[in-house]
């Protein structure tokens, strides 16, 4: 092992050299920019076997050929990737004595969310005392999931401890060169979540990120892929409603999914990161793919989201009903408030046959912001008796912001059904002036307001992580009317 | 209960209540006629403190307290009630909901517990049968796909559940047939105590035979010119408002 290490280390030291950049393996960042020198370099810092250095190499080259996606509905500077570090090791945050230390402005934002005290200790990296006990919880946790044969841990460690699952898997749903962001994830993804249900096995627990160990520093290209084999049953949760914070401008994830028959995915989304200041400074650029495969016949993967963070979200779930009576579905609430910019959607690919997707999307632009849905729902000719519904509603508060639809259908096959409804409201001077008149405040009235907007996409969120996402709503477009 | 002393009010520079003043005391029912464009709307929207009026000068008393320095909401909370003209629809907000966290917020007001979700119910239940209202109106939301009449009950039944000392009508008789409004007005007599007040604003004389009131307040051009009892309604009706046409 040591010997194809330094072997590597040798080769990516000297390759180096031609370009000007000389690093040795124990340094904790890349220098900036990216080449193949580089993925090679990360590929050897996450020791990892050949085959996967090569899946990477390929998307690199992959993306090398190809160029920035311009169609969205959104606007920013252009990026520059010879900028942008690609590498650094897991940082561990300076752990602090006391929430005394932390900025003030990020408890009041912790406190309006009703995040617990030890919970906030957590997300801020405040030493913990003994009555909660992370590291026990996690463990009891993982012994859970070990006895049922479930697979969970870092991207990391699956491609150490189970490569041959992740290179069977790895791409087979978005593909190095499926887009831009995607090739360069696959080039470069730092790290990210595993997850593998067995044949008939019921999660017992909602698996989320907070309960992975090692799941420090997963970094700006997360990569993660879900695998649930035959009548397998996993509802996953992704993110958190506390306000992340990040210095890295640019995340580009990509998220496999892959349900084989009768299997059932349930995977839920918060995201809350930076969305720059009040002048639309320094947000989180969040172009990220995220897809999930139908393969096996009455299988179904079902997408929920709620989006409230980012400058910028180009983001797209979809589902690929590849197998017979499979089932997609998308449930998304998407929140822009100041100058963020959101384009996001979802794709539904109807091949099986009796094939049927339910798409329901609620935007809610705020401030000067831009909302866009985009959809696609194909159907293929083979795709008999396909059925779609969509639902598309917008509500604008203020008149400096803009809500956009763009569906796009594609049906080739005569027996298919698909439907599809679209409203805009507007939250008003009249429609506040009518709360307060029954006593009820305008901040109450928001969200009142939006709280019934979102119900049925709310409703789909696990029962805990609906409160929180509730309150999140509340907090994004605090003010943001008057 | 309530003073309105010399009120001058203008919208975007153009002066609308011209000096009007009026008293009314608990257990009374006042009716406010006039023709079109003479303030009764403008007068209904000031008392409930909607923004976008410049009260130029002067005051108006709520049980002795300064109205004008109230926020919309509190003034709802503390007793006023303004039944809309055009009730705005509110879609994802169920009547139960809206009416729940009204109720509550008054209660919370008057230092009062949340209200238990049976009595509410319960509550509920009594003040629909009192306007008529099918059981899914419970779970529908505000107003949303509701007829004219429909939302004018509604406007009444959310009065029966607050329960307001004072409540302004604003032209609720207005696009309704002769069964919403027996209905509406059935719900107003009922609601009617010594302890409570109603202005009554409208246009016809045809509300007030079933809403009979104590004094009929003739209002042209921003304030009250004539005040009698019921009789002046009927008299308006026959001889029309040109009487008060300003030479």
């Amino acid at each position: 092992m040591s010997n194809t290490q330094d072997d590597i280390l040798e080769e990516v030291v000297n390759a180096d050299y031609k370009y000007g950049f000389v690093t040795d393996i124990e340094q904790e960042f890349a220098p900036k920019g990216l080449s193949e020198d580089i993925v090679r370099f990360i590929s050897a810092k996450k020791e990892e076997p050949e085959w996967m250095l090569e899946w990477r190499l390929k998307a690199f080259r992959e993306w090398q050929k190809m160029t920035e996606p311009h169609w969205a509905n959104v606007h920013f500077p252009k990026v520059d990737f010879q900028e942008i570090i690609y590498y650094a090791a897991p940082k561990v945050k300076p752990q602090l004595d006391s929430l005394d230390q932390v900025d003030p402005e990020i408890l009041k934002t912790f406190e309006k969310l009703g995040i617990s005290l030890d919970e906030q200790k957590r997300l801020s990296g405040v030493a913990m005392d003994v009555v909660f006990d992370s590291v026990s919880v996690k463990t009891t946790f993982q012994e859970t999931l070990k006895e049922k044969g479930i697979i969970f841990c870092s991207m990391s460690d699956a491609i150490k401890n189970h490569g041959e699952l992740v290179k069977k898997y790895i791409g087979t749903v978005v593909p190095q060169k499926d887009n831009f962001y995607a090739a360069l994830n696959s080039a470069v993804f730092s790290d990210g979540s595993f997850c593998y249900i067995p044949k008939g096995v019921r999660c017992p627990m909602e698996l989320s990120t907070y309960f992975r160990i090692n799941s420090a520093g997963s970094g700006q290209f997360e990569r993660t892929l879900l695998i649930a084999d035959e009548g397998a049953y996993v509802s996953y949760l992704e993110g958190c409603t506390a306000p992340q914070r990040d210095e890295n401008q640019l995340h580009a994830a990509v998220v496999e999914l892959i349900a084989f028959d009768n299997a059932e995915i349930k995977y839920s989304t918060v995201q809350n990161w930076y969305p720059g200041n009040k002048d639309g400074v320094g947000g989180v650029y969040n172009f990220v793919t995220k897809r999930g495969m139908c393969k096996g016949n009455s299988s179904k993967i079902s997408w929920t989201q709620v989006e409230t963070g980012s400058a910028i979200t180009w983001k797209y779930p979809s589902c690929i009903l590849a197998g017979d009576n499979s089932i997609g579905e998308f449930y998304s609430v998407a929140v822009t408030n100041g100058f963020q910019q959101a384009d996001t959607g979802t794709k539904m690919i109807h091949i099986g046959k009796n094939t049927k997707s339910r798409i329901v999307s609620k935007g809610i632009s705020a401030g000067k912001s831009q909302n866009s849905y985009r959809g696609l729902v194909k159907i293929h000719k083979k795709a008999e008796g396909s059925r779609n519904f969509s639902q598309c509603d917008s509500l604008l508060m203020g008149d400096q912001c803009g809500a956009h639809t763009f569906p796009y259908l594609e049906v080739s096959n005569k027996t298919a059904k698909v439907e599809h409804e679209a409203t805009t409201s507007k939250i008003g001077e009249d429609m506040l002036f009518y709360f307060q008149q029954r006593g009820i405040d305008e901040e109450t009235a928001v969200a009142m307001i939006v709280n019934g907007f979102c119900k049925e996409v709310m409703d789909h969120l696990p029962m805990e992580f609906a409160v929180e996402a509730k309150k999140l709503l509340e907090v994004s477009l605090e003010g943001s009317v008057g | 209960m309530l003073q309105i002393k010399n009120l001058h009010v203008s919208i975007d520079g153009r002066e609308i209540l011209k000096g009007f003043s009026l008293e009314i005391n608990k257990g009374e029912i006042h009716a406010i006629m006039g023709p079109n464009g003479t303030g009764k709307s403008t007068l209904g929207n000031v008392l409930a403190g909607k923004d976008g009026y410049e009260i130029t000068s002067g005051e108006i008393l709520f049980n002795g307290e300064n109205l004008l320095e109230l926020e919309a909401h509190e003034r709802a909370q503390k007793g006023l009630f303004l039944a809309f003209q055009y009730p705005v629809e509110i879609p994802g907000v169920s009547n139960a909901n809206f009416l729940k966290a009204a109720v509550n917020e008054q209660r919370k007001a008057m230092g009062l517990e949340p209200i238990a979700p049976g009595e509410f119910l319960k509550m509920m239940r009594e003040k629909m049968e009192l306007v008529e209202m099918k059981k899914d109106f419970i779970s529908r939301s505000v107003n949303q796909g509701f007829s004219g009449g429909e939302k004018k009950r509604n406007e009444i039944f959310q009065m029966a559940m607050l329960n307001p000392q004072l409540a302004i009508l604003d032209e609720t008789d207005s696009g309704l047939d002769i069964d919403a409004l027996r209905i509406v007005a059935n719900g107003v007599n009922k609601l009617h105590t010594p302890e409570n007040a109603f202005i009554v604003i409208t246009h016809y004389q045809r509300l007030l035979d079933y809403i009979v009131p104590d004094f009929v307040h003739v209002m042209f051009d921003g304030k009250i010119v004539k005040t009698g009892d019921k009789n002046l309604a009927l008299e308006l009706e026959a001889k029309g408002y040109e009487q008060f046409e300003l030479a």
